[in-house]
């Protein structure tokens, strides 16, 4: 197989990648090792769309930082993403922190970020009742939002697909050969691809892919975070996004919310060195806890109903986005830490032009399509609207997730968009993500898996082979 | 059922009986063992079987209308209900309303065990499920995290399945479950008991490969040098149940915080008059004859607030 560009990487830089390419007439792939997109780095990013406040100055993260702030905006409109604009605040709680909050605001305004203002405590009480009545000051910024990173990664691959490129899942890179004058043949668990042109976003590992093309000079330096996730009847605890003034290393554990409506408060922020150890810890819960409830006393660990850890691929303080000085063709997108996901469309447009300096023709493909189908949502309908489509399918009717309310058509519809695991339904969905964790549905979604892939239901897994639910099948079916 | 057929005994002839699922029995469907209804029908069933005899006669009693496969979405204040099923999306006002609405599994995200999120860590009903209803093994060499009623049961059913069930661990210093249900599920299967143990870790990236384990002080601390490993495929969470009321939470009955029961002057009353939970939504309870005696009641409590605010059948 050979095409113009092979992107390797399913998270959300790739499919930022793939679907900034996939506007122009040219053959792409996408190849992930994983059997599904954003289960990398990706799936437990938090779901915020930075203003641009945190980064340091004159980086190429804070300028990417706050283009991809303005550009996801366009996208979520033509991609139906459930971006919403809450804006966030950092909070000082003495003068010496009020004191930071200038300073940040004014390196933020450097960077272009803009409508920030420093508002007062009676401001404070106002608008954001449940905030500690310590807090003297904030730094709010309008312009942060939230979204769901699964989703945003999905419909960026959904529309670079309905544009052409083709995506590849575990597809795992074993081996790069560079071809004298004409690019790069790329060895994998599934065969061999021929590239003219190479992106590297291999998150965690793109210092091992790298390293198949030249010397790299960049490590990946896992930096892991926890994160604890609240019940949904919590969801009117905090308005904003909450911040502390922000450190060297991170912007801090902060009282955030998903797009779903639940509170989360995370993440930790230490460096690991075990690419593959998403554990969570005892001491990671505590630190959180301590943290959130400085700044929100009403946060209650009895509340939460799930926990998960990410590993950050840090390579330094800044991104690295940039072509391969020893190999011509070969870009390297590394060290995606945060604000990785606000920034990716922007990485999208950076990684495009790169490859035009280094000779990929870029022509407008005709009749490329700039929307996506839009996903069936039951729980955002209204009873009126929910009856009609009930009538045109029923499968509309027939809810698999109770704690959630998510329908079977919403399960079937993620099993064509590509579903093929439990955690790939879920993260799609959200069958199985509400307060029973999946209790009451895995063994239905099980058996829907297994019913439209074909697959017997001892082969259906969580997230992939190795990770099968059920060993054996004594009904025989 | 039980609160519909006591309905239609005192006076009611127009009930309607709501079920998400697409039979009626609840979670006794999954209960194969013995020992429902000693107390009720003073012999021992099975939970199917103790569920059949309030279907027989639900089935046989004209005034009440079952609709299975229906889910309420949605309660409003004044008793008004969403519900939707493959037929379409309907709107239901009721006069009075008995929710019989059971409970969920706390998860393992509740208690916090640390460690990585691989498959084969489910809560004890769920792999009841798996293996009563759908016929799967959930795994071959299984830890239950918890001495609940549940994970003893499972404990059981798992090792006359075939499976190897190396462990109960209960954080308490006593067990939680049935003193009868600890003999015959464990003692007599050999099955042993760590008391005042914690799952301290849960290893494995894609399958659950092993727990570490530890004995623990009246504080839940770990106790230094008592920690050990086990291997394991399959992890099962047996920690207590919680009362699903986020219905009536949603029409604005008061809620307790922390249990999830209804607030409550009386049983099976909630803070809306004409609006009773019973069962185990109301309290969890141990034992099924119990929910049934409440839920009988329930259904004359319901028949009786209708009565007396418009006269029989108003």
């Amino acid at each position: 197989m050979a095409y113009d560009v092979v992107v390797v990487g399913g998270g959300v830089v790739g499919a930022a990648v793939a679907h900034a390419l996939s506007f122009y007439r040219l053959s792409a792939a996408l190849v992930e090792k994983e059997e599904e997109l954003s289960f990398g780095v990706s799936k437990a990013n938090s779901g915020i769309i930075h203003p641009g406040t945190q980064n340091p100055p004159r980086s190429l993260r804070g300028r990417l930082c706050v283009e991809g702030n303005r550009l996801i905006r366009r996208l979520a409109e033509s991609l139906d993403l459930d971006f919403m604009e809450v804006g966030e605040l950092i909070v000082a709680f003495d003068e010496a922190e009020t004191s930071r909050l200038w300073q940040l605001k004014q390196e933020a305004e450097g960077d272009g970020v803009p409508g920030l203002e420093i508002v007062p405590r009676g401001w404070l009480r106002d608008n954001e009742p449940n905030l500690s009545r310590e807090a003297v000051a904030a730094l709010h910024a309008p312009t942060a939002g939230i979204i769901s990173p699964y989703r945003l990664v999905y419909a960026l691959a959904e529309s670079a697909q309905l544009n052409g490129v083709e995506l590849h899942t575990l597809t795992r890179v074993e081996n790069i050969e560079r071809i004298a004058g004409s690019g790069f043949n790329i060895v994998t668990s599934k065969g061999n691809f021929r590239a003219r042109f190479l992106v590297n976003c291999a998150g965690l590992h793109a210092d091992r892919v790298a390293s198949m093309v030249s010397v790299p000079r960049f490590r990946i330096q896992p930096r892991k975070g926890e994160e604890y996730i609240l019940d949904k009847k919590r969801r009117y605890i905090t308005r904003h996004l909450l911040f502390p003034i922000p450190t060297p290393e991170s912007k801090g554990i902060l009282v955030t919310r998903t797009s779903d409506g639940n509170p989360m408060i995370g993440p930790t922020a230490y460096d690991v060195d075990d690419k593959v150890d998403l554990s969570t810890t005892d001491e990671g819960l505590e630190m959180v806890l301590r943290v959130a409830t400085r700044l929100v006393p009403a946060i209650d660990r009895r509340d939460i109903i799930a926990y998960f850890a990410g590993l950050r691929p840090a390579a330094g303080d800044d991104f690295i986005v940039e072509v391969d000085a020893d190999a011509p063709g070969f870009v390297n997108v590394a060290g995606i830490q945060s604000p990785g996901l606000t920034a990716a469309p922007a990485i999208g447009r950076l990684v495009t032009r790169l490859l035009r300096g280094q000779g990929l023709e870029l022509a407008s493909r005709r009749g490329s399509r700039q929307e996506t189908p839009r996903h069936f949502r039951l729980q955002s309908m209204s009873p009126v609207a929910a009856e009609a489509a009930v009538r045109e399918n029923p499968d509309t009717g027939d809810i698999v997730c109770r704690c959630e309310t998510v329908s079977l058509r919403e399960i079937k519809d993620a099993i064509s968009a590509g579903a093929r695991t439990l955690d790939g339904v879920k993260f799609r969905t959200r069958a199985g993500a509400g307060r029973c964790h999946g209790s009451f549905c895995t063994c239905r979604v099980m058996r829907v898996l297994s019913e439209e892939t074909g697959r017997p239901i001892t082969k259906i897994s969580k997230r992939g082979p190795g990770s099968e639910l059920v060993s054996e099948d004594r009904a025989g079916a | 059922m039980a609160a519909a057929l006591s309905a239609v005994e005192h006076g009611m002839s127009d009930v309607l009986l709501l079920e998400r699922d697409h039979c009626l029995g609840g979670i006794l469907n999954q209960c194969v063992h013995p020992g429902f209804g000693l107390f009720h029908f003073g012999e021992a069933l099975t939970g199917p079987e103790y569920a059949s005899r309030f279907v027989r006669r639900v089935q046989s009693t004209p005034q009440i209308e079952v609709a299975t496969g229906t889910f309420v979405s949605e309660l409003r204040p004044g008793k008004v209900l969403t519900c939707m099923g493959r037929e379409g999306v309907s709107t239901i006002r009721a006069k009075a309303l008995v929710m019989a609405t059971g409970c969920r599994e706390r998860t393992r995200e509740m208690i916090q065990i640390p460690g990585t999120r691989p498959a084969g860590v489910f809560s004890a009903g769920l792999a009841q499920k798996m293996m009563n209803i759908e016929g799967l093994m959930p795994g071959r060499d299984v830890v239950v995290v918890g001495s609940g009623d549940v994970g003893l049961i499972m404990a059981r059913r798992l090792s006359l399945e075939g499976a190897r069930v190396g462990a109960v661990l209960e954080i308490q210093p006593g067990p939680v479950g049935l003193k009868r249900n600890v003999v015959q599920c464990l003692d007599d299967f050999g099955i042993p008991l760590y008391l005042s143990h914690r799952v301290m870790w849960i290893h494995g990236r894609d399958r659950v490969e092993a727990v570490e384990v530890a004995e623990v002080d009246e504080s839940a601390r770990e106790i230094g040098g008592t920690r050990f490993t086990l291997r394991c495929d399959t992890v099962l969470v047996s920690v207590g149940l919680i009362p699903e009321n986020e219905l009536i939470e949603m029409a604005g009955v008061d809620v307790d915080r922390h249990s999830n029961e209804p607030v409550s002057s009386d049983l099976n009353y909630t803070s809306v008059p004409g609006l009773f939970v019973c069962g185990n939504a109301y309290r969890v309870y141990d034992i099924v004859d119990t929910v049934t005696r409440d839920s009988l009641l329930a259904g004359r409590q319901a028949a009786e607030y209708v009565v007396a605010m418009e006269g029989p059948d108003g």
